[in-house]
């Protein structure tokens, strides 16, 4: 059957309001939200990372930044279970002191770094190691994987201001331009 | 004269969907003589999604992440085809080297014909542009959308597009 009336579909909008259960960095009340889809094996998230922290040092009142899991399973072995180690750790309030660990160790990660990261962050590195491995926080991370699906997100890291997906670059003064703009 | 930098030429909602018959990758090709026709696709979705070339060097480019969606696609019981002008055997790499085991359909003889057929042939790169095309149960397209080059369009317009042509009727799974 013909269609009679061409669909409506519109692409690159945040599907998923942020909301209390995300992840977040910067002040509540800040006119402009960035937030990134990630993979802590990505080597592009890596360098973002950089990027995204030189933005919040630059613009603090300006800006609040929200963290969502995206990992890339079928290229990145360890992906899903970096995104494992980080809810862990955010059970115990120590979300962001794992996301920097993350990054700043992404090229020696694999599963026995489990145990190292936790010690170093001061945290139960038997507790961690055993929530991960029972899989305790894949719901979380395939939901965040589903709605970044449903948002546009076209690979690593996928970044929005204020809910529009953001298609140029990711350096600092990339990331400046825009959240300036948001601003007005 | 009409140029496809608009996508002007590229079937519309309502039109016919121009066939094909290609080989290339994935689990339905077993075989380098193996074909994939659009014919054989009638009485369910089909998604196309062109692309200009394997080995983009980003991480989750477009491919990949689609083989990631695919679970997402086969709830509307849709066929998902990437295709590009890649030869057989350079889809077969690239396939295996990101775990994509959809159909990669490869347009290389005659060169870029099936995409001149969807208005979505860039003469001057030689290589398919990045364009989706939803096409419906009775073979005529539903839905299309051309991206920028540079710009990965994501699985949200496709999803979208899919639950809008199957309306309420029960998803599978």
């Amino acid at each position: 059957m013909a269609m009679t009336t061409p669909l409506q579909v519109t692409t690159g909008r945040l599907s998923v309001p942020v909301t209390d259960d995300d992840h977040l960095r910067g002040p509540l009340a800040a006119p402009v939200t960035l937030l990134e889809y990630g993979d802590y094996q990505c080597p592009y998230c890596a360098e973002a990372h950089t990027a995204v922290r030189g933005l919040l040092e630059q613009r603090p009142d300006t800006v609040r930044f929200v963290f969502r899991h995206f990992p890339l399973t079928n290229v990145h072995q360890y992906a899903e279970l970096a995104a494992e180690t980080v809810e862990a750790a955010a059970c115990r309030d120590r979300f962001w002191q794992m996301h920097d660990w993350l990054f700043e160790h992404q090229k020696q990660f694999n599963p026995g770094y489990v145990r190292v990261a936790s010690e170093q962050l001061g945290l139960p590195p038997d507790a961690i190691d055993r929530e991960v491995n029972e899989h305790l926080y894949l719901d979380r991370i395939q939901r965040d994987f589903a709605g970044g699906i449903r948002s546009g997100v076209n690979g690593t890291p996928t970044f929005y201001v204020n809910d529009v997906r953001q298609d140029g670059g990711y350096t600092l003064p990339e990331l400046i331009a825009a959240v300036d703009a948001a601003v007005g | 004269m009409t140029t496809n930098s608009t996508g002007a030429d590229m079937p519309g909602p309502g039109q016919p969907a121009p066939g094909f018959r290609l080989g290339g990758s994935g689990e339905d090709l077993p075989g380098a003589e193996d074909r994939i026709s659009l014919d054989s696709l009638r009485g369910a979705p089909a998604i196309l999604a062109f692309y200009p070339a394997d080995w983009s060097p980003v991480c989750g480019d477009q491919m990949s992440l689609y083989q990631l969606v695919w679970p997402e696609f086969a709830r509307y019981q849709a066929a998902l085809l990437g295709v590009s002008v890649d030869g057989v055997w350079c889809h077969r790499a690239f396939a295996d080297s990101r775990g994509i085991r959809y159909p990669l359909l490869s347009d290389f003889e005659p060169k870029g014909e099936v995409s001149r057929a969807y208005g979505v042939y860039d003469p001057v790169a030689g290589t398919s542009r990045r364009a989706l095309f939803l096409i419906d149960d009775e073979g005529v397209v539903a839905w299309n959308h051309l991206s920028p080059d540079e710009v990965n369009p994501g699985a949200d317009g496709i999803l979208s597009a899919l639950e809008q042509l199957h309306g309420k009727r029960q998803l599978v799974g």
